[in-house]
């Protein structure tokens, strides 16, 4: 597969390290009064969706960028890939 | 035997060649097969299952019967198919499957037997006992049914692997692979054109019709030639794709030397290419199938079109008189060009009452061939005609065409599912081909010339032009353009066996009994008859196999289906996937900066991930590992040692945030951390899981250096950059791997600060006031070396870990061998460091094994419940904090010189050793010499209640029972008054 690295171009994935659904990004706040539940929902809990998923690759063998690459399950096909940083910030996450 | 002129060989050369003992000689342009057949050779294998007497049943690389092992030593290949073999002076193939030799085969005897061998035997008959499955029927089975017999000796050759890039990626050399390219190449597109064959051409090579007023194979040649002058063309014969993978990357092989008795000096024996490619076309053509009737399997019987490629390309006849059996009219070529090159016909046998004669043999219209004679090679074929009279042949080879089927194994490679086409009786590619790719020529079902070559440039154009190159359609040269006539005919019914797949000796009845027995689903009836398997995956087969149980179930085929091609198309070698990576070259070797003196030292070594370790240093008169360890664990607490822990990870965090940042990621408080001073970490995993423990060392304000595992360097690193950019994006912290940067020594002992205060410059003061346990700093050494000191301790003594920037390693060991002479310095390696630390109960790998909890470690009052870091709310899930959790303890042996198995599990006395019984389990164990006892820590339900109690050890593993006391993990100085002097 080659995956089209926002800031260095298409890259093999060979290059990348796998982790996983991009929600893993949306870590709950410990200290919350529902915390325990809502860390039960994040950690154990994912879509398995036949088709667009959007998950958490690391470019080890490049730039150390996590990026979020959106990969047909069935196809392979993939359609978009941003820094994670980014999509981070979008989801309100800051410091 | 050789025909008198003609030929694409060059019969000026003669090459000489050994097969099953016995010395030939062929020409340059030969396959081992078209040789063999040209000295009269038409036994050259014998089958799997029944091994029957067998000769080629093709001329390409769907051959499933002409296997031989070919060449000796450590460049024996088993399996290779005759057909594709290019011959070579001096080469040498033996038959397989076959003992004592081809012509007397004593398991022929399973042929005799063949009623009790028929699909799913094995199944069925060598059920019981169970037990005697793996030690007696597997290993018999595998002999008798076998294919060659490897090599144990390694492969001299090397392998490469090697990238390339292009716009259009043509597979198959054929008329509309050569149109395609020529069409691409005058375009100035980068083109890469591979072909399997030696030579290009595909079946131009073999037909005797003309292009443009020439013969096909001349203007073949012709082509290429002008291809060969257009430096964005590649070509690339003797190179097989095998794989059509995601995203436009292609797999192919090009066997470099595999016509060479040897490969040349620097060149490979074969390179594994990876293709990167915007568009691909397939042009892989089509195979031509046989039909099955009763003993259609005996050496001289093989398709019509393999037959015609001998007598057309090769100058061969497998015999004086032949006969052509077939369904369409491509069968009439066969018998015409046979005719036209001399070559005796007997009959053509067309299963159509309604097939148009030919001249210059018989046609016998209607009929069919019901049987076959002849033990080692074809004799005789009885035919039944139309009238229902049986008459008997005598012809010494037979040509079979049962149709053609498209070539379409790559277009399945992803998601593509063949569709039937009625009007060529065959499969042609459908569904989602992959990405990028289109199919022209007989591989889409246009079996013309005129059609291949047109749809080779049609569809050339086509992919230029999706990728905004121009390209023009050439003028096409004239050509053939025959229709395809064709009325299917799969197998003759009969009760004798008629072979469908040849290599698996999976005959028509093995289909009825599987449709019998409801294996009837395509997928279903391959695994049970094991149609469609092995080397040839079908290639000549499964058309048939499934013809005939749609016939059974009254399904039509398209409504049966086809099982599906999955890479590779065609056997690719386990060495040409390794390339490089074999031998001392399998990984790469990462050597510490002390290596080479511990090698000078005669250091023992060990693999740490891919880290070379010094395991221990043996002195002269030791005789066993235990010795030197003892010894050096001895020195280190006597006086000083020193080891070489530059594998452990390093990381360096920096940034204004450097500090929360690590508060998050370690599960005890790191903000609060004191400039100059270490502190040990502890990493949890978010499900609260201990993930690795180590030191950071606050540098300056905002800036740390975290120490990892070796084990965890990398993984660590990872899960910090993912906390850093996807938990916490807008934090200043800035992250790198330092650990390749610094050579790092750990000195241990009560002399251990005399011995740096000989190195470190006097600027600084390293005394027990000034720098005390747990402090770090940036000093110099040796006269203004930069350099980083900590004071941490994993062995218990006194200790420092001294780093310097890693060029300067070799020099820093050799220093401090030669400053602590005086104290007798010791150098010690990995045994003796986990000696230490097990003495003091430090946890290691053997403890951060995945499944343990600060808690389980005894550091459960780490876990800071006042912040939000990295699996401390999960730490505290109710499962992981019961009242009988398992707690790490130390053990000792009632009998102090009674070695404690690490793995054991621990059990009360007297209770029998099952899984309701255990208490725990040994994690790490050795002998102490420093209590002159074995000792060992594990895990304990309880432990830290149960101090003092006497429990067992058991290993069901090594047999080992030994009675234990549960004491505190902290065997050497619990209140860690040395690491504090």
């Amino acid at each position: 597969m080659i995956i089209n690295h926002p800031l260095l171009g298409p890259c093999d994935a060979q290059e990348f390290v796998y982790k996983g659904d991009f929600r893993l990004i949306d870590r709950p706040d410990g200290m919350a009064e529902s915390a325990e539940a809502a860390f039960f929902d994040y950690l154990y809990l994912r879509e398995n969706p036949a088709g667009a998923h959007r998950e958490l690759w690391f470019h080890e063998q490049g730039d150390r960028s996590w990026l979020v690459v959106t990969r047909n399950t069935v196809t392979h096909e993939i359609t978009n890939v941003e820094l994670a940083r980014d999509v981070a910030r979008s989801m309100g996450r800051s410091r | 035997m050789r025909l008198g002129t003609g030929g694409q060989i060059d019969r000026e050369t003669k090459l000489s060649f050994r097969f099953d003992g016995r010395y030939y000689k062929g020409h340059p342009g030969d396959t081992l097969a078209s040789a063999l057949l040209a000295n009269g050779v038409r036994l050259m294998g014998r089958s799997f299952k029944y091994h029957r007497p067998r000769g080629v049943l093709t001329a390409g690389s769907d051959e499933p019967n002409a296997l031989v092992e070919l060449r000796s030593g450590g460049r024996q290949e088993p399996n290779t198919r005759a057909t594709v073999i290019e011959l070579f002076d001096g080469l040498r193939a033996e038959p397989q499957n076959a003992w004592p030799s081809l012509k007397f085969d004593a398991l022929a005897i399973n042929d005799r037997l063949s009623t009790f061998l028929t699909a799913g035997f094995y199944y069925k008959t060598f059920m019981w006992p169970a037990a005697f499955w793996e030690k007696l029927y597997e290993p018999i089975i595998r002999r008798a049914a076998g294919l060659g017999a490897i090599t144990t000796k390694p492969d001299s050759d090397a392998y490469d692997k090697g990238f390339l890039h292009c716009d259009l990626l043509i597979i198959g050399a054929g008329p509309s692979g050569l149109m395609a390219a020529l069409t691409a190449g005058r375009a100035g597109a980068r083109v890469i054109l591979a072909d399997e064959d030696f030579r290009m051409g595909g079946r131009l090579n073999a037909e005797t019709f003309s292009i443009s007023d020439m013969a096909a194979s001349e203007w073949a040649t012709q082509t290429i030639a002008e291809l060969s002058a257009l430096p964005n063309i590649r070509l690339m014969p003797r190179t097989t794709v095998f794989g059509a993978f995601d995203h436009g990357i292609y797999g192919a092989v090009e066997r470099v030397s595999d016509h060479l008795p040897v490969p040349p000096e620097g060149k490979p024996r074969q390179i594994l290419w990876r293709i990167y490619t915007q568009r691909t076309l397939l042009c892989a053509g089509a195979l031509e199938r046989p039909i099955a009737f009763a003993n259609n399997d005996r050496p001289g019987i093989m398709t019509a079109s393999a037959l015609r490629a001998y007598v057309n390309r090769w100058a061969v006849s497998p015999a004086e008189t032949v006969a052509v059996f077939t369904n369409n009219d491509d069968g009439h070529r066969t018998a015409a060009d046979l005719i036209a090159r001399g070559v005796k016909v007997a009959a053509l046998i067309d299963t159509r009452p309604d097939a148009a004669t030919v001249s210059g043999t018989e046609l016998l219209a209607g009929a069919q061939v019901i049987d076959t004679t002849g033990r080692l090679g074809l004799t005789g074929i009885t035919v039944k005609l139309a009238n229902g009279q049986t008459r008997k042949l005598a012809v010494g080879a037979l040509g079979v065409s049962g149709g053609w089927n498209p070539n379409v194994a790559l277009t399945c490679h992803q998601r593509g599912r063949p569709a039937w086409d009625e009007r060529i009786a065959g499969f042609v590619p459908a569904g989602d081909l992959p990405p990028g790719m289109t199919v022209a020529g007989a591989a889409e079902g246009q079996f013309s010339t005129h059609a291949a070559l047109a749809g080779g440039a049609e569809k050339a154009v086509r992919a230029l032009t999706d990728l905004d190159i121009e390209a023009t359609l050439p003028v096409l040269p004239d050509s053939e353009d025959a229709p395809t006539r064709i009325t299917p005919f799969w197998h003759v019914k009969g009760d004798k066996r008629a072979w469908l797949d040849f290599q698996n000796d999976v005959t028509v009845k093995d289909v009825k009994l599987a449709h019998q027995e409801g294996f009837r689903a395509v997928e279903h009836l391959k695994r049970y008859t094991t149609l469609g398997m092995a080397t040839d995956q079908g290639k000549t087969s499964n058309m048939g196999g499934l013809a005939v149980m749609a016939e059974l179930t009254g399904q039509t085929i398209a409504q049966t289906g086809t099982t599906i091609f999955r890479p590779p198309y065609t056997p690719v070698a386990m060495g040409v996937l390794a390339g490089r990576s074999t031998g001392a070259d399998f990984r790469p070797s990462r050597l510490t900066p002390s290596h080479h003196w511990a090698q000078e030292q005669g250091a023992v070594f060990v693999e740490v991930g891919q880290w070379l370790r010094a395991q221990w240093f043996p002195r002269p008169g030791e005789t066993t590992w235990r010795e030197s360890v003892d010894r050096e664990v001895r020195a280190t607490r006597g006086s000083v040692g020193v080891c070489d822990v530059t594998t452990l990870g390093k990381i360096d965090v920096q940034g204004r945030d450097a500090a929360a940042f690590l508060n998050r990621i370690y599960c005890n408080g790191f903000d609060k951390l004191a400039v100059g001073r270490v502190r040990y970490g502890l990493m949890l995993r978010e499900d609260g899981i201990a993930f690795d423990d180590g030191t950071a060392g606050r540098l300056a304000e905002d800036h740390f250096v975290v120490t990892t595992t070796t084990a965890n360097a990398v993984p660590v690193y990872r899960h910090m950059e993912f906390a850093r950019q996807c938990l916490w994006p807008d934090m200043d912290v800035q992250l790198i791997s330092t650990t390749e940067a610094w050579a790092q020594y750990a000195i241990a002992g009560p002399k251990a600060r005399k011995l740096l205060q000989k190195l470190v410059d006097p600027a600084f003061d390293i005394s027990n006031e000034a720098f005390p346990f747990m402090a770090c700093a940036e000093i110099t050494i040796c006269n203004g070396c930069p350099a980083r000191l900590f004071r941490i301790s994993f062995s218990g003594e006194l200790a420092y870990e001294l780093a310097v920037p890693t060029r300067y390693g070799d020099a820093l060991i050799r220093r401090i061998m030669e400053a602590g002479a005086e104290f007798d310095v010791t150098p010690y390696g990995t045994e003796a460091l986990g000696v230490m630390r097990i003495e003091k109960g430090h946890a290691a790998g053997n403890e951060l094994n995945g499944t343990t909890t600060a808690l389980n470690l005894g550091l459960g009052r780490m876990v800071s419940t006042k912040k939000d870091s990295i699996g401390t709310l999960l730490s505290r899930r109710e499962g992981l904090t019961t009242a009988d959790a398992l707690n790490l303890v130390g053990l000792r042996p009632k009998d102090p010189q009674v070695r404690i198995p690490a793995g054991a599990h621990l059990l009360e006395k007297g209770a029998k050793a099952v899984a309701a019984n255990d208490l725990g389990y040994v994690t790490s164990a050795c002998y102490s010499p420093t209590l002159g006892s074995y000792i060992a820590i594990g895990f304990l339900k309880n432990g830290q209640a149960r101090m003092g109690e006497s429990l067992r050890a058991a290993s069901p593993l090594t047999g080992e029972d030994v009675e234990i006391e549960i004491v505190s993990a902290h065997f050497v100085d619990p209140e860690g008054e040395r690491l504090r002097a």
